[in-house]
């Protein structure tokens, strides 16, 4: 998976490029932040200059030099993560079995565990920071009877309760990057320079860090007290220490109430999280950065770096992302290089750049005219008793389960489908989306690699009881997701787990009750899922309909005129389509802003922003060509459509 | 360089403008059939004050009306964190001393008088920022006289042949002469409305800059309901951004710009998805004014200090603009979006700033220009009627440039406490080959008695310009100048271009509005 996605040239020049100056950046602001930390944590107000003379003493001591390599290493080890587990496109969990299949997956596990890993790093480093009582793990102590003077090593457990907390900020910091897709990287509408994206996020950085400190704080303090002693003891028996019975123990209410110690949980956790929030920032706002293709090259070898033949690809996505956002931006600022667009071959006279593009485009167009139409069959067909003779609806039925044999072979692919909300629909079809570029297999959604997928279905504990054919036949179809798709679609690997019609009747166990109902809950999800990587759409629509906008003065030969009819169509019918979509219940509800700033929510949006694009473009071309449209061919129930825009009314 | 003293004299009392017809403007009488034919069209309307329902008392001061409840000390700090923040806590806190321990209350107060110390220090460098929001947005609007003006905002769509204005009693009506229903627009939050305008390219969507945030309406064009539910509004709020004093659609309808007094941060809205990205610069104070330029590529925002910024819309970089005398007032761009026209409050001249963007460079190099040229004087001027003297001219209110870049509206405040000096709108004709300049084409004027209070030119009248005016008096006005235009049309990438059609006969909307008058 890695492999592939190394060999494209520009993984290997621009995003590794750019990954690495991120991570450059972070390490370079970790000094000032330290510093800040360092005083955060040793001011006192009764002799504020004696502090701060102390801060900088320890400063430019050799264990604070120590630590700081210690804090380097994982600044670096938080940006390779953030570059090995970054996406484009949102992996939404339509249910919260989804969601906890995620959270359970392998490869989310290895990032947990390296998060909780560098937490107690990070925590070492602080608990030298702070110093004083905090700042070893063991003691020289003389044992409660006091009968014999022998000298033995207590655990000092303030800096154990440290070391703890920031195993536990690093591992919520991971599982909450999964529940608010900190891993997506969202791109903004509003392009600024770095810098000053980077300066005008920094507060609401700040404030969120420290917020989400707070809140795991609390979390950490409310475990610690009713699991501290596990632990506790095991520490105490692994390095051979023993507990000081003269100190209040810290898991009891009167040892947790101790201030000094809840603010510098506080104030590391801050800390903490600051340092990797501010590194997955910095990746966010450079590998976003606006790559300018060239439209065309006058030398061949550099002719698969050029727009229209990136634009084309479908690996890695990153690329087609910026390709497409260039493409956009191109269209509406750039003259010079709209003309290179229109322009024509040079022996032959084709318009070459033109038609890949608005192919292109058009395709990823109808590809999601396609998701929606499937999309809204299945759950159209939901709502109703009888069941469609399609495939996707034999499945569903208890009687014809047996279906699910000859369906073996197909879900290898099955499982690749990003958008497999619709999956069921287009299991049996032969017609179906799956020959849109988007199909190709995410390789950062953590479900991504086939191998890893074989791992997870039975990894799953509750893999067999879901195959209860009871909850098979009351599956919702409505809510099918990635990991449904791949529970129910995925071949029962022994013939037992094949449902019998006689085992019909038997009860559902309490369990997958449970499980159906949580099944349940996350109606908007779907919606969400269906639209995920809208986003390019939204840039396919916006560059298509400023370079038309653009031919009306610009294009000297009439390239783009060919293709007018056939871009308005397709405007239009997937206008039919996301008008129908948001007819649909939970379709047009807004979700909650979450107060989280920086699990991003923009992706919970993307079919609103869809929606406006979709109506901005098509009213972007009916009034720059007016009344010229009427020698466009198309269909009379187009006309009539496009008779609504031009008139102003829809 | 043009003058007030090369304008034809203004009408007697009792005249008022009708139209702009063979490069003269012309009058009508009292007469009543001019008054009816103007009052015949469907646009023309009348708010009469008395038959607005307005609110007889201000929310904050309902306070006065309930008895006075003792609650706990925890209740009531909930209450004043709730209503007054952290002074409000501060000042509960402080005044209920016999409740609290001495150290708390005796400890609240210094932090208090701490507080107050520095806001005032911050206030006197920002003296706006001590106003209450209803006085704010009096003194920023582009409208004369806002707190008392029947119709606070008005706006024609982009596209379509319909408007929207705000009313004093909080209400928005949609007007569109080819539909009987005139949808009224009512919201909890859509109080003291300081400016309304239309998403290009999109039939439905109204911005509305309200007290505390900004609505965006959806309203069906085809839908016959009167009284759109509050549904139909996307509320967008940001805190410490607020009162809302003006907002700005970019031409393509994707982005929303909106400016408050008090925040220092711009925001730039993707209605869309409810997301905002500040903008903050820190000088001068907060933002009172923007103007998207037509062609999309810069926006003007104006700061209540001696200071302006022109932002290039790209990569969002800025280019600052100190003034000499007073804040910018009012700015407006030409169709291609070359040229900016500004005033400066204190000052009766018209500046201009001429930007050439070289096509084809990437980002950031939109070179401006080195200093702003003047190209109008608007000071006094004394001109002889049979009604006795009459003084134009003096400090203006705001600027409004067509669509063609033919004509130019200028309102000037005149003194509302002295008779003979009015609030009048002169009209310039503008030329940009070779020389850009503005020459004199005539004060428009109302009936007896009413004074402009608002100026708009239709974005999409074929016959020349269409200014709409609205009067002090609650009537609105349309005055039409007919002429064939002479630059070329402008192909722009925002704008939509205009097609050459000069020979087509009017649109039905036109016909039924206005008669050409062939003289």
């Amino acid at each position: 998976m890695f492999s592939a996605e190394q060999s494209c040239w520009f993984v290997r020049k621009v995003i590794c490029w750019r990954a690495v100056a991120s991570i450059a950046w972070a390490v370079l602001l970790l000094p000032p932040i330290t510093a800040v930390f360092v005083l955060l944590s040793r001011f006192s107000l009764l002799h504020p200059i004696q502090s701060v003379s102390e801060c900088l003493s320890f400063l430019t001591s050799a264990s604070a030099i120590f630590s700081f390599i210690l804090l380097c290493g994982v600044i670096i080890m938080v940006g390779f993560l953030n570059l090995e587990y970054y996406t484009v496109i949102p992996t939404i969990a339509c249910s919260k079995i989804a969601l906890l299949g995620q959270l359970l997956h392998p490869r989310q596990f290895v990032n947990s565990l390296a998060h909780c890993i560098m937490g107690i790093i990070v925590a070492w480093c602080c608990a030298i920071a702070i110093g004083g009582r905090y700042e070893t793990i063991a003691y020289p102590c003389t044992p409660g009877d006091g009968a014999d003077s022998s000298h033995q090593m207590c655990l000092n457990e303030l800096h154990f309760i440290l070391l703890l907390a920031g195993a536990f900020v690093g591992l919520s910091h991971s599982m909450l990057g999964v529940i608010y897709n900190m891993n997506y990287v969202p791109f903004l509408t509003v392009q600024q320079y770095k810098y000053l994206r980077f300066k005008g996020s920094l507060p609401s950085l700040v404030k969120c860090s420290a917020t989400q400190a707070l809140y795991s704080v609390r979390n950490y303090i409310v475990v610690y007290f009713f699991l501290g002693y596990i632990p506790k003891a095991w520490i105490c028996k692994t390095l051979n220490l023993h507990l000081n019975s003269s100190v209040h123990p810290l898991d009891s209410i009167a040892g947790l109430l101790d201030l000094n110690l809840l603010y510098q949980l506080w104030v590391s956790a801050g800390f903490l999280l600051l340092t990797w929030h501010v590194t997955l920032l910095l990746f966010r706002i450079f590998v976003t950065e606006v790559y300018s293709f060239p439209v065309q090259s006058s030398f061949t070898e550099d002719a698969h770096q050029c727009l229209p033949k990136v634009i084309t690809g479908k690996q890695p996505m990153i690329l087609k992302f910026l390709a497409l956002q260039d493409l956009a931006l191109l269209s509406q600022h750039s003259p010079l290089r709209r003309s290179e667009v229109f322009s024509l071959s040079q022996p032959g006279g084709h318009p070459h750049n033109w038609n890949a593009i608005s192919k292109e485009c058009l395709s990823l167009l109808n590809d999601l005219t396609q998701r929606l139409i499937a999309y809204h069959d299945t759950v159209a067909t939901n709502g109703r008793a009888k069941s469609l003779p399609t495939g996707s609806e034999r499945k569903t039925s208890s009687e014809t389960s047996s279906t699910e044999d000859l369906m073996s072979p197909r879900p290898t692919f099955l499982m690749k489908t990003p958008a497999s909300v619709f999956a069921r629909s287009i299991v049996g079809t032969s017609q179906s989306p799956l020959t849109a570029p988007f199909t190709s297999p995410d390789p950062d959604s953590p479900f991504a690699s086939p191998a890893l997928r074989r791992l997870t279905a039975p990894a799953d504990p509750w893999f067999g009881t879901v195959q209860s054919p009871h909850v098979m036949r009351r599956l919702p179809k409505l809510w099918s997701t990635p990991t449904d798709s791949q529970v129910n679609g995925s071949p029962p690997a022994s013939p037992s787990s094949v449902p019998s019609p006689k085992q019909e009747p038997s009860k559902p166990s309490l369990l997958a009750q449970f499980l159906q109902n949580r099944k349940e809950q996350l109606p908007e999800a779907s919606s969400q899922a269906l639209f995920a990587d809208s986003q390019a759409h939204i840039w396919a629509l916006e560059g298509l309909t400023y370079l038309v906008q653009a031919s009306f003065s610009e294009d000297q030969f009439g390239v783009v005129q060919t293709a007018l009819p056939s871009i308005l169509g397709c405007m239009l019918v997937l206008q039919e389509a996301v008008d129908r979509h948001f007819k649909l219940p939970h379709a047009s509800s807004k979700p909650v802003r979450s107060a989280s700033s920086l699990g991003d929510s923009t992706h919970k949006t993307l079919r609103f922003a869809l929606r406006a694009t979709l109506k901005t473009a098509i009213y972007r071309i009916t009034t720059t060509f007016g009344s010229h449209l009427s020698a466009v061919q198309m269909s009379a129930e187009h006309r009539k459509r496009l008779q609504q825009f031009l008139e102003n009314k829809e | 360089m043009c003058s007030l003293a090369l304008f034809p004299a203004p009408l007697p009392a009792g005249q008022s403008t009708l139209c702009e017809s063979n490069n003269e403007l012309l009058s009508g009488g009292g007469s009543t059939e001019d008054r009816l034919k103007q009052e015949s069209s469907p646009l023309s309307l009348y708010f009469p004050r008395e038959s607005l329902k307005l609110h007889c008392r201000t929310e904050s001061s309902s306070k006065a009306a309930f008895l006075d409840h003792s609650e706990t000390l925890w209740m009531r700090s909930a209450a004043a964190w709730r209503d007054g923040g952290f002074t409000g806590l501060l000042d509960e806190i402080t005044n209920s001393n016999t409740e609290v321990p001495k150290w708390m209350s005796v400890s609240s107060g210094f932090t208090l008088a701490l507080i107050r110390w520095f806001s005032s220090f911050h206030g006197s460098l920002f003296p706006h920022l001590t106003m209450s929001s209803e006085d704010m947005l009096a003194e920023f609007s582009q409208v004369l006289n806002w707190s008392d003006c029947v119709v606070r905002a008005f706006a024609w769509h982009p596209h379509a042949d319909k408007f929207a204005l705000a009313l004093l009693d909080d209400s928005i009506k949609i007007y569109n002469p080819k539909s009987a229903t005139t949808p009224t627009l009512k919201h909890r939050l859509q109080k003291s409305v300081a400016a309304v305008q239309w998403k290009p390219l999109c039939a439905s969507a109204l911005a509305v800059a309200c007290q505390n945030c900004l609505l965006v309406w959806h309203v069906d064009p085809c839908s016959l309901s009167t009284r759109p539910s509050s549904g139909c509004a996307q509320v967008l709020s940001q805190p410490g951004h607020s009162p809302i004093t003006s907002i700005s659609w970019s031409p393509s309808g994707s982005l929303l710009v909106s400016a408050s007094p008090m925040d220092t941060a711009m925001m730039v809205w993707d209605v869309a998805a409810e997301s905002c990205v500040p903008l903050q610069r820190v000088g001068g104070g907060g933002v009172t004014f923007l103007s998207w330029s037509p062609d999309g590529s810069h926006v003007l925002a104006s700061t209540p200090s001696a200071l302006f910024r022109v932002w290039e819309t790209r990569m969002w970089t800025c280019e600052r603009w100190p003034c000499v005398k007073g804040r910018c007032q009012s700015g407006c761009w030409s169709p291609d979006g070359s040229r900016l026209l500004f005033t400066v409050q204190g000052e009766a001249v018209i500046y201009a700033l001429t930007f050439t963007d070289s096509p084809g460079v990437p980002s950031c190099t939109s070179k401006g220009p080195q200093a702003a040229s003047v190209v109008a004087d608007l000071s006094e001027t004394t001109f002889n009627t049979p009604g006795g003297d009459i003084i134009v001219g003096g400090e203006i209110q705001s600027l409004a440039w067509d669509s063609a870049g033919e004509r130019l509206a200028v309102l000037l405040k005149g003194d509302p406490q002295e008779a003979d000096r009015p609030a009048v709108i002169a009209v310039f004709k503008t030329r940009t080959n070779p020389v850009f300049e503005l020459l004199p084409c005539g004060f428009v004027q109302g009936e007896a008695g009413a004074e402009a209070r608002l100026i708009q030119f239709s974005p999409n009248f074929q016959h020349g310009a269409l200014l709409t005016v609205c009067w002090s008096t609650g009537r609105i006005t349309h005055v039409p100048f007919y002429f064939l235009s002479a630059g070329v049309p402008h192909f722009g990438l925002g704008g939509s271009p205009s097609l050459p059609r000069p020979q087509e006969r009017p649109a039905d909307f036109n016909q039924s509005l206005f008669t050409e008058l062939a003289s």
